[in-house]
């Protein structure tokens, strides 16, 4: 075992782990709260409005980019500042440098919230924000880039722990994904163009499309799953070979599988097949994850009857091998032919983000929480368990309705009459779609239900009576 | 794509592939230096973190190479890394075609038989009208509605007011090429005092009660600069299709305020051509219905 120099908790920058904590789920809250409106808008379109700022059309990417990043990214900033340090026995490389990661992407989040209403965008999915947003987001990164490496490269342990690899992989390839894909010539302040023609830029688009939910959605939460799962099953991981072969292969193949966005579109024919084939092999990588992840708690199995947290995880895990199992599946062309452009794809994402991204998110801020804050555990025990039952109901509801709801559409489109005719117009299957909008609606509603009993107890927790509170004071500067 | 490029896509994707197969093959042999199943790495991390050293699952190895081995066949089957086209000869565009052609092959005597008849007669048939209906769902509704009714900018096929010419030839061109109708703006050199005017007279035109004076007013405007294509009565001209200004149907909206900008801002419609997209026999078809409409 490692000799621990300083050997407590004295050493570690924690403020910036509270800051992010705190605020994933503000933000969670956020992002939600604009998810669940738009879905409603899509069953009551009247509630709009007919107020320009709060149309679908302009809310949809509010609601993406602040789950995605402010959420999610929040999420990841905290849980890699802790986890880094932690598995690096070092306090982080410069605290100046993680305040101004955390400063700028708050700044980032604002100006998007304030953006995006105005119809301000580069109309790239999930890279709409504009130009001078996006240099900030590049200085942001670097520095976060800075800060993550130089501590792993002052650690006072010799291996590098798997967790690291995965947010470093995670950070280093959305780097290049960001700056690869935001090149653009500005023509306004808030106004620019892609500097990529037609189909290249299709394709640039979702080669960071589909990255951003390799990298950003799945290594980096992966690597948040390799701390915080054997942490709280107090279990060794399950197989260190494992890690290594899916991280590899993970981390290379899905470079290749963003063309299977572009099936039967004017990307050239090979792409497409490529973007299928690479999709495939990705399975028994990303299964890779889940095994590992799953096979840890083996042996700790009754732990589950007891602990919500360990539920979230072992939830979050289930819903990741779904994804990733339907996601290779969708990129088949002749299913992709069927499901593409229907609700199908948003249940997908919506499995991997809700299941996936959110629950284990969930576990992670509930295991820190009192952790930096000095708290013996979360206020409400009994709370967290009645979250994971509420958000798991959420998840299910979305998820079915939109599977339900998309192979129906796409069995509707391509539905003919005796002559050849469509069978259906494309307004017809919209409306076919109505109550399965309202059951995703109510999905939605029971998930922020969720998030603010979390909201609730995390606030609960840090407003804690004092003597609740564990004996360490505040740690003090190293 | 150059050769250069082709090699390029070739060699970096089958170099990706056969490391992952280098990889699982390398990572599942035991080696005799590690640790074993069961025990732990040897490493530990923040007190507790230790690791297992587990074998690869058996079953998920084979996931593995399964589907290394499928995309082995698929891309010597399809075209998938640069420039080779496959054994199969697959396009997607040859898939279309095929698919295209078996449509023509089970449907084309239909369309076929109907583009015999002239268009007035197919307008009684009901079973070629039930065609056309669901034609014009998919085709036509977004912009002119289901029941065809229109919407502002976008005229209503269901009345008695062309503005291309009702008769069968003249709807079937429409459809087939397409209209592009466009009022200019007038609203240069022209004040406030003149638009009132001349809207007035407009309105007017279409039945309402308006200011005598500024009627008067309004007229003479008129016929210097509208009479040219809108007729010295307001009647319209088809083969311009500029609009009837007497019959109180206003595609633009019939508000004074819509009436104003349309004078002063002019508008711009355009019916997209759709030869290329349905074909003559179709368009015919679609003619049918349409005329049927207003009969």
């Amino acid at each position: 075992m490692q000799a621990e120099p300083g050997s407590s908790a004295q050493t570690y920058n924690y403020k910036v782990v509270r800051q992010f904590a705190v605020m994933t789920v503000v933000w969670g809250v956020v992002g939600m709260l604009v998810g669940v409106l738009i879905a409603a808008q899509l069953v009551w379109p009247q509630l709009n409005f007919d107020i320009p700022w709060l149309t679908y059309s302009r809310l949809r990417p509010l609601h993406t980019n602040a789950v995605i990043f402010a959420f999610g990214g929040s999420a990841l900033f905290a849980s890699s500042y802790y986890v880094v340090q932690r598995t690096c026995q070092v306090r982080l490389f410069s605290d100046k440098m993680a305040a101004f990661t955390f400063w700028g992407w708050t700044l980032v989040i604002v100006a998007a919230a304030i953006t995006l209403p105005l119809g301000i965008t580069s109309g790239k999915e999930y890279a709409e924000l504009e130009w001078p947003i996006d240099i900030l987001i590049t200085l942001v990164w670097v520095t976060y880039a800075v800060v993550f490496f130089g501590t792993i490269v002052k650690r006072q342990v010799k291996h590098i722990y798997v967790a690291n690899w995965f947010f470093g992989a995670f950070i280093l390839t959305v780097a290049v994904l960001h700056v690869v894909n935001s090149a653009a010539v500005p023509v306004s302040l808030w106004k620019s163009y892609s500097a990529y023609p037609g189909t290249i830029d299709a394709m640039v688009q979702w080669w960071y499309g589909h990255n951003a939910v390799g990298f950003f959605l799945t290594a980096g939460f992966l690597g948040m799953m390799y701390y915080f799962v054997p942490k709280q099953a107090n279990r060794p991981i399950y197989s260190y070979r494992l890690s290594v072969v899916h991280f590899w292969s993970l981390i290379s193949l899905y470079m290749w599988a963003g063309p299977h966005h572009l099936q039967y579109t004017a990307l050239p024919d090979w792409g497409q097949s490529l973007g299928m084939v690479f999709s495939l092999i990705l399975l028994a990588p990303s299964w890779g994850g889940m095994i590992n992840g799953v096979m840890t708690l083996s042996g700790a199995w009754h732990k589950l009857r007891s602990d919500p947290i360990l539920k979230f995880m072992i939830v979050s895990l289930s819903f990741y091998g779904m994804s990733t199992f339907e996601g290779p599946m969708m990129a088949i062309k002749t299913v992709n032919a069927l499901s593409h452009y229907t609700d199908w794809t948003i249940g997908h994402v919506h499995s991997g983000a809700l299941g996936w991204v959110g629950f284990i998110t969930m576990g992670c801020i509930y295991f820190l929480i009192p952790k930096v804050f000095n708290r013996e555990r979360m206020y409400s025990i009994k709370m967290i368990d009645v979250h994971l039952w509420v958000a798991t109901i959420g998840v299910v509801f979305y998820i079915t309705s939109m599977w339900i709801a998309g192979v129906m559409q796409g069995l509707m489109w391509r539905e003919v009459n005796a002559d050849g005719t469509l069978a259906y117009s494309f307004v017809q299957s919209l409306e076919a779609t109505y109550p399965y909008y309202v059951v995703r609606f109510l999905g939605g509603l029971l998930y922020l239900a969720g998030m603010l009993m979390m909201a609730w107890n995390v606030y609960m927790t840090i407003m804690r009576p004092s003597q609740d509170r564990l004996e360490t004071a505040e740690p003090a500067q190293a | 794509m150059s050769n250069a490029w082709s090699i390029y896509i070739i060699v970096f994707s089958l170099v990706n592939i056969l490391g992952c197969l280098w990889l699982i093959r390398w990572t599942s042999k035991k080696r005799t230096d590690e640790a074993g199943q069961g025990d732990v790495t040897g490493h530990t991390w923040d007190d507790t973190l230790q690791e297992y050293n587990n074998p690869l699952p058996r079953w998920w190895l084979w996931l593995f190479y399964l589907t290394i081995i499928f995309a082995f066949i698929y891309m010597v089957l399809y075209p998938t890394v640069g420039n080779y086209a496959g054994i199969l000869g697959w396009t997607q565009t040859g898939q279309y075609q095929d698919e295209m052609d078996e449509a023509e092959k089970s449907y084309g005597v239909i369309f076929k038989a109907y583009a015999a008849k002239p268009v007035a007669d197919l307008a009684k048939d009901p079973q070629a009208m039930d065609s056309g209906y669901r034609l014009f769902l998919n085709n036509c509704a977004t912009c002119h509605g289901s029941d065809a009714g229109g919407l502002a900018g976008y005229p209503n096929l269901a009345d008695k007011a062309w503005l291309y010419g009702g008769t069968p030839e003249a709807i079937k061109i429409s459809i087939l090429e397409g209209r592009n109708g466009v009022m200019p703006p007038m609203g240069a050199g022209m004040n406030e005092q003149q638009l009132e005017t001349i809207s007035a007279y407009v309105m007017s035109l279409g039945g309402r009660e308006m200011d005598d004076a500024k009627v008067a007013q309004g007229k003479t405007q008129f016929d210097s600069m509208c009479s040219a294509c809108h007729g010295a009565t307001g009647k319209g001209n088809q083969a311009l299709g500029a609009p009837d200004l007497t019959d109180n149907i206003w595609l633009y909206g019939g508000t004074p305020g819509l009436i104003k900008e349309s004078i002063q801002k002019g508008r711009s419609g355009k019916m997209p051509a759709h030869r290329d997209l349905l074909g003559e026999e179709k368009a015919h078809l679609l003619a049918a219905y349409v005329y049927s409409l207003s009969q």
